[in-house]
């Protein structure tokens, strides 16, 4: 199964070589991975998604509890969480597509970015399946190329009902 | 007080309460060197970093302390990664200091440069490359701190030479903020319950124990453990020594090597203890016929090793000596451990049988038998002794036959099998208790891998004895190849090879050749009270095999016995 992890780090060069090398030095497979720093511009996040049975994912989960540079790991798959991820999509776009890609961009309130004769640059962000549903849309019409930034994810702040929270 | 950055090394070190360096100069450490000469640290100029690393790893495994080790970068750096990766596997903790080349040329491919950080990324508890003289002090505090606590394990620390010459105020930090290193030593109380409770109830426990209990320093709370339960013991090869190896309840090793009755009590186990051990594939064979009726209580300090090669039904993440300590003060009080201790005893008497009928055994006659030379040394020495190993079969007949009965005093590379450890392991052990008898096991081809320490061992009066159960092979790869590739003896044959006695006397060692039984004794004595370091070529039996064996992969109960 995929599983959505966020790992708090602290901001040091090498850090990311050894997240990395835990999952290639164990055979784990990394679907995507993104990184930045956070307020505490001491500290970094990353989000990771990866795969696996319920084993390897308690192993990758504890392995990167481990390292000791990491300060705090979420499987937030098991939460309530927020998922988003960017695409760059470039599409053919001459003579009457023009007007369809541009009637599916607005629908799916994505942006053009980047505009030439035979081509768009789209901009769409969304969480996984708006992002496949629209590729799926426009494949048809030409996609020429596309790049993706990995998912990103944050757990939602409990709701509470306001009787007698803590 | 402002200080050069390898001045603050030494005086870091200092702090750490560092008596003891095994090291190897080289241009990008002169500065620490020129330190070190003004310092009085004792510093064991090694023949080569290899040794230098196991000799920190030998130093560390017979002390609890962390050992020390100081090396020039490139291949200098390089040298000392088997050694790192020895002490990864079996989690001992030492910190190798690295020299690399002036931070304004690191990533130039400069003279003698190594990316020693990316190197031991995987075969190091952490790593560190000091950027900034003011970072110094820190980061040796830290890395001392991770080498011995939580799962200890070896600390690589790379020092650019400009760094050296730097200056800084110098003050040794006094606490520790590492936000994301907090291990866990005390157990969870209900888990310790849960455990107790579910041991209570089985009517065939075995306890198996591991290194966790030599580095956590619970032998005692283990032998008060074992003793309420009255329950078998077994030890892994990390853990022997970790309960007396002459014990009524002890039932030797288990695993690949292990006796029949351990071997045997784990697989017809219903609650297996495991503690400080990691299920290793030595030890479980094939993991699906591994203990398959028991219930597993698993205590570790480390949570990724739990539940990572079996499930597990009580997991205590936590240092085995406090875990241990709460569970031996719940047992005493528990009403239900009288009726537990009599319902076991139809399983004793089983173990018991499996004892009498396959105790660990060799035949006698013909040339000099590698047992009986280890047996003789134990008779000699009484477990009063600190004894590393080579790797193969010297190692195995090692762990069999000398009956250990104290914590750090069996000194062998388990995890990495590194053959070549041994010789150096001893003279780190012996420098850092010069009162020891120190006795490295060894084979005639593990013992040629290191065998430029005897320079060492000479010239600083580490008076080791080197005890080579010389068989003129590799003898356990030839033991592999008699058994399963058809007696193909394919490049096993290592009797080409020195004089060992010649080649004692060459490095001003002493050297003896034994090939009879009756020289045994006499010569082993004479080795012990010797004032040089000894060689001794025991001439023994060439294809003498190592049963039990269970061929890799294949049930413990697969066990070939002769
Ligand atoms: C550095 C290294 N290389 C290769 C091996 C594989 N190996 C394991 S045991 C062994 C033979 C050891 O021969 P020897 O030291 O003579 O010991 P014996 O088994 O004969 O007692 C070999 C080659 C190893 N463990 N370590
Ligand atoms: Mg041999």
């Amino acid at each position: 199964m995929r599983h959505t992890i966020s790992l708090t780090v602290e901001n040091q060069f090498g850090v990311l070589a050894r997240v990395a090398g835990l999952f290639s030095g164990r055979g784990y497979n990394i679907e995507s991975l993104s990184v930045a720093e956070t307020l505490d511009p001491s500290v970094s996040k990353m989000t990771i998604v990866t795969s696996g049975d319920d084993k390897i994912i308690e192993q990758i989960i504890k392995q990167l509890n481990k390292l000791i540079n990491s300060i705090k790991v979420v499987d937030l798959t098991v939460t309530d969480h927020v998922e988003r991820e960017m695409v760059l999509i470039k599409v053919s776009a001459s003579g009457e597509s023009r007007t369809e890609v541009l009637r599916l961009v607005d629908i799916f309130r994505g942006k053009i970015v980047d505009v030439s004769p035979d081509t768009f640059v789209i901009e769409l962000t969304g969480d996984e399946e708006k992002i496949s549903a629209v590729l799926n849309l426009l494949k048809p019409l030409g996609v020429k190329d596309i790049v993706r930034t990995g998912k990103v994810a944050m757990q939602r702040t409990i709701q509470h009902d306001g009787k007698g929270d803590k | 007080m402002k200080m050069n950055g390898a001045k603050i090394f030494v005086e870091s070190l200092k702090k750490e309460g560092v008596d003891t360096i095994f090291g190897y100069p080289g241009g990008v450490v002169l500065y620490i060197y020129d330190e070190l000469y003004r310092s009085d640290i004792r510093h064991i100029l090694v023949r080569h970093e290899q040794g230098a690393a196991h000799m920190a790893d030998g130093y560390a495994r017979a002390t609890g302390k962390v050992g020390v080790c100081l090396v020039t970068s490139g291949p200098g750096a390089t040298n000392t990664v088997t050694g790192l990766a020895t002490a990864y596997m079996d989690s001992i903790p030492i910190v190798v200091f690295t020299g690399q080349v002036s931070t304004n040329l690191v990533g130039n491919d400069a003279f003698q440069e190594a990316d020693i950080v990316g190197i031991t990324r995987s075969c190091t508890k952490h790593n560190f490359l000091i950027k900034n003289v003011r970072d110094m002090a820190r980061t040796i505090k830290e890395a001392f701190y991770l080498a011995r606590t939580g799962r200890p394990g070896p600390v690589v620390v790379d020092i650019p030479k400009d760094i050296t010459i730097d200056s800084a105020e110098f003050s040794y930090p006094d606490s520790i903020e590492l936000p994301g290193y907090k291990p866990t030593y005390e157990g969870n109380m209900n888990q310790i319950k849960r455990a107790i409770d579910m041991i209570l109830v089985s009517k065939k426990p075995v306890i198996y124990t591991g290194g966790g209990i030599i580095s956590s320093g619970a032998s005692k709370e283990l032998l008060t453990f074992a003793g309420l339960l009255k329950a078998p013991v077994t030890n892994t090869l990390m853990g022997l020594g970790g309960f007396p190896g002459e014990h009524p309840q002890f039932l030797g090793m288990l695993g690949m090597h292990g006796t029949y009755a351990a071997n045997m009590a784990v697989t017809h186990t219903d609650m297996l203890v495991a503690i400080g051990a990691r299920f290793d594939d030595r030890v479980t064979g094939d993991i699906n016929e591994f203990a398959p009726e028991a219930k597993i209580v698993h205590i570790d300090i480390d949570p990724t090793s739990i539940s990572k090669n079996v499930e597990v039904d009580v997991p205590i993440v936590g240092n085995a000596k406090s875990i241990l300590g709460e569970m031996n003060k719940l047992l005493k009080q528990d009403r239900r451990l009288k009726e537990f201790n009599r319902e076991i005893e139809d399983w004793k008497m089983l173990i018991a049988q499996w004892k009498e009928s396959h105790p660990l055994t060799y035949k006698e006659g013909g040339k000099l038998k590698p047992q009986f030379v280890i047996e003789q040394i134990y008779e000699l020495t009484k477990g009063n002794a600190v004894i590393t190993t080579e790797v193969g079969q010297n190692q195995m007949w090692t762990a069999q036959f000398y009956k250990f009965s104290k914590p750090r005093t069996f000194v062998t590379s388990g995890g990495l099998g590194t053959m070549g450890y041994g010789f150096p392991a001893a003279i780190g052990a012996k420098v850092a208790l010069p009162e020891a008898t120190v006795i490295d096991i060894a084979g005639d081809g593990s013992i040629q891998m290191n065998i430029q320490e005897l320079a060492t061992a000479v010239q600083y009066k580490i008076n080791v004895v080197v005890a080579i159960l010389n068989n003129n092979y590799l003898g356990m790869v030839r033991q592999w190849q008699s058994l399963f590739y058809g007696k193909r003896y394919s490049h096993t044959d290592m009797s080409h090879k020195p004089d060992f006695v010649k080649l004692a006397d060459a490095y001003g060692a002493r050297g003896y050749t034994v090939d009879t039984k009756k020289d045994v004794v006499p010569v082993m004595k004479d080795a012990l009270k010797s004032k040089l370091p000894v060689l001794i070529d025991f001439r023994v039996e060439e294809e003498e095999d190592v049963y039990p064996m269970v061929p890799s992969g294949a049930s413990l109960k697969k066990m070939l016995l002769a």
